[in-house]
């Protein structure tokens, strides 16, 4: 109890409030115009707020990341385009309601789902806060390392069928990381002997490169749409109602949405996929799936706002980000010296809950404006695209160039936003080089302090965490190659079934002089028979 | 026709293999670099070299990459490539908008030249009315109000600012 009274102490703030306010309408605005999303959001906020507190900087942040969800789901419902890709899936059954003229319903049933996700992660998280608290001090060095590995190797795992493509984008992310002075032994790694690399290529430029200026190049690049919106009627609290309806699929989405956001790399896709796959399968109309069905929706919205504050886990108890927006969030506690890991558990454990009560606040905050203006709201989706590419790249001055008052961060930021709208038009990944710079940093440190105290390479894993992380990695490289092999059989006998003669030209010509070579041989034959009666006539 | 393979491709076909030759050319190149720029240092246990890191990501780089060249289900380049490569080089455009914004500010001031730069470019992109010009001029004014005079971030006044007299001088550098 006394743990939660200093937490709310921390938070009975004017610009902690405000954080709060901003961070959560600014959130559910941003997620509501398609072509914008948290990331973009948060890149160009990142340093405006280098200078407030951690805990006013950290609100505002969690705030956007916590509430675009919400909002990602209004044009996914009522224009069938997701605000946020993680709002996809509610497309399936959101707008399907929405052409049948209940969209108030699927409005008001995804804002009842994804708010109990939201509420049921972090309560979840503050009964765990103790439990965490316990554990995180048994992660060393070794178990850092491990645990950051076996977070590149889920991210890089993740992306099915783009693995590798995944893998070579984590690796360029690591290589990005290590260029610059090298802090221990003072060499210059891959500078070119150029001083503007002397310092290294920072994370938020390559974030504000690849988030924001690349989605302002596609923005730019698109034709503006004409978009058509349904008349909203009153009744957005029935879906409050409804929810009660559907506990079981409700609390099970939430729980895969704790346990995915916690496992870094895996994050909202993943939950949402496990959640609205079991509540398909158990459900008792398996057939409206996708049609309009409110338990797809409440599976759906329930499952990916139950993970933001999973997500928060590994970056506070270990100070290893699991994905893009925690990543970013990273460098706010670098800027003000708060190392997330096993030392803030120990020492400012108020400090987390205060972030937990933060989200449950900031939940309660986006229903409540949400519930009264929704109306209004809905007409951010018509801004056109173009005219959101141009307000994106003038933001975007502001997130590289206030950071060193340096034009050539914007030249580099501009460059890895000409190669992140090309992985854009080429449907590749972007978050594994994020990561990989997050993740490569940490493992260098962590790697070089753990194998300073090991003899034996055996050593390294002597200690039961980090066997068993050691054990986890090993399960999922075999699990991934398992797949790998059972995929290429699948392929083999799919291109077994469908193969046909070749299309190649000398193949039709050879295949044409054996056809006539075979119709030659039959008249032959057929000749030589009627001139030589068989011998059984001649008899 | 189709094959499985490439309809099991994730992504379009377009683009796909001359970015993979160029991904893996751009890492073969700075893999070949390792020797000049990084250093090997004697005595030192191999987690501890400075050389260790970018080996480990460039070998991912050359590895990754190059197996999914290999694995790539076209090895053609065909006129869609090429309308795509244009397609790159056209965003260069607005990249060059981005730069020209950045080296003009220091010199004529955040507000000034954010008034002229959003209507510029919205002009550029097909908008015409006045409307739309006008909420662009908005736009930029309320950016540089929020984010210089509110959020104090860190952008220098500009150059012209110090042939303003006085207290409008020191009003211009701090918050516009």
């Amino acid at each position: 109890m006394d743990l939660i009274a200093d937490a709310l102490l921390i938070l009975a703030r004017w610009d902690v409030a405000l954080a709060l306010l901003v961070g959560s309408i600014g959130g559910v605005l941003i997620g509501a115009i398609p072509g914008v999303g948290p990331p973009v959001a948060i890149a160009i906020l990142l340093p405006a707020t280098f200078s407030m507190d951690p805990i006013v900087g950290l609100t505002v942040l969690l705030g956007i990341y916590g509430s675009s969800m919400y909002g990602g789901a209004i044009p996914a419902i009522l224009i069938n385009t997701p605000g946020t890709a993680v709002n996809a899936l509610t497309t399936y059954d959101g707008y399907p309601m929405t052409t049948r003229g209940e969209p108030q319903r699927a409005l008001s049933l995804a804002y009842s789902a994804s708010f109990f996700g939201g509420i049921f992660s972090v309560i979840c998280l503050i009964l765990f806060a103790p439990v965490l608290a316990r554990i995180a001090p048994m992660f060393g060095s070794r178990e850092i390392f491990l645990a950051a590995l076996l977070g590149i190797i889920l991210v890089i795992v993740a992306h099915r069928g783009q693995t590798l493509i995944a893998a070579a984008l984590a690796g360029l992310g690591i290589f990005i990381q290590s260029v610059g002075l090298e802090p221990v032994k003072y060499t210059q790694r891959y500078t070119f002997d150029q001083p503007f690399l002397s310092g290294g290529i920072d994370l938020i430029v390559v974030v504000m490169g690849l988030f924001a200026l690349s989605q302002a190049f596609y923005l730019l690049t698109m034709e503006d749409e004409k978009t058509r919106l349904a008349r909203l009627r009153k009744g957005l609290f029935q879906g409050l109602r409804e929810l009660t309806r559907h506990p079981r699929v409700a609390t099970v989405s939430a729980s895969f949405g704790v346990i995915m956001g916690i496992i870094p790399g895996v994050g909202e896709f993943t939950a949402q996929f496990l959640s609205y796959t079991y509540a398909r399968r158990t459900s008792k109309r398996p057939q409206d799936f996708g049609r309009g069905s409110s338990e797809g929706l409440i599976a759906a919205e329930t499952a990916n706002n139950a993970v933001p504050a999973a997500a928060m886990v590994p970056l506070l108890a270990l100070g290893i980000p699991g994905e893009a927006l925690t990543a970013m969030m990273l460098s706010v506690f670098y800027v003000h010296n708060v190392v997330p890991g096993p030392g803030l558990f120990q020492n400012s454990m108020d400090f987390v809950v205060a972030l937990y009560i933060s989200l449950l606040i900031l939940n309660v905050l986006v229903l409540a404006f949400l519930l009264v203006a929704t109306k209004p709201l809905m007409q951010v989706v018509r801004i056109p695209n173009r005219f959101l590419g141009v307000c994106i790249l003038t933001l975007s001055f502001v997130g590289v160039y206030s950071l060193r008052n340096s034009a050539t961060d914007c030249l580099i930021a501009a460059g890895f936003g000409v190669f992140g709208y090309i992985l854009k038009r080429l449907e590749m990944p972007v978050v594994p080089i994020i990561l990989g710079m997050v993740l490569g940093g940490i493992m260098e440190v962590k790697l070089r302090a753990g194998m300073a105290r090991v003899k034996e390479p055996l050593d390294f894993i002597d200690r039961p965490i980090a066997f068993i992380l050691f054990v986890v990695i090993l399960l999922v490289l075999a699990a991934h190659f398992r797949r790998i092999w059972l995929e290429r059989a699948e392929l083999k006998e799919a291109e077994w079934q469908t193969r046909h003669a070749s299309t190649r030209f000398g193949g039709l010509i050879s295949r044409r002089k054996n056809s006539l070579l075979r119709a030659r041989g039959r008249q032959v034959r057929a000749r030589h028979s009627r001139s030589r009666p068989p011998s059984t006539d001649r008899d | 026709m189709t094959t499985e393979r490439e309809r099991r491709f994730v992504g379009p076909r377009r683009g796909q293999l001359l970015f993979a030759l160029g991904f893996l050319a751009v890492s073969v190149l700075l893999l070949s670099q390792i020797g000049r720029e990084t250093v090997w240092i004697e005595k030192s246990k191999l987690a501890a070299q400075p050389r260790f890191w970018p080996a480990i990501g460039l070998g991912m780089m050359v590895l990754a990459g190059g197996l999914h060249l290999w694995r790539l289900p076209w090895k053609n380049v065909t006129r869609f490539d090429r309308i795509e490569a244009r397609k790159w080089m056209g965003v260069l455009e607005f990249a060059l908008w981005f730069m020209a914004y950045v080296l003009v500010v220091p010199i004529l001031g955040y507000l000034p030249v954010t008034m002229v730069f959003v209507p510029a470019l919205l002009w550029r992109m097909g908008y015409r009315t006045r409307v739309t010009l006008g909420l662009g001029v908005v736009f930029a004014v309320a950016v540089v109000i929020l984010f210089k005079g509110f959020l104090s971030v860190k952008i220098p006044g500009g150059m012209v600012y110090e042939y303003l007299p006085g207290a409008l001088r020191s009003f211009a550098i701090l918050y516009l």
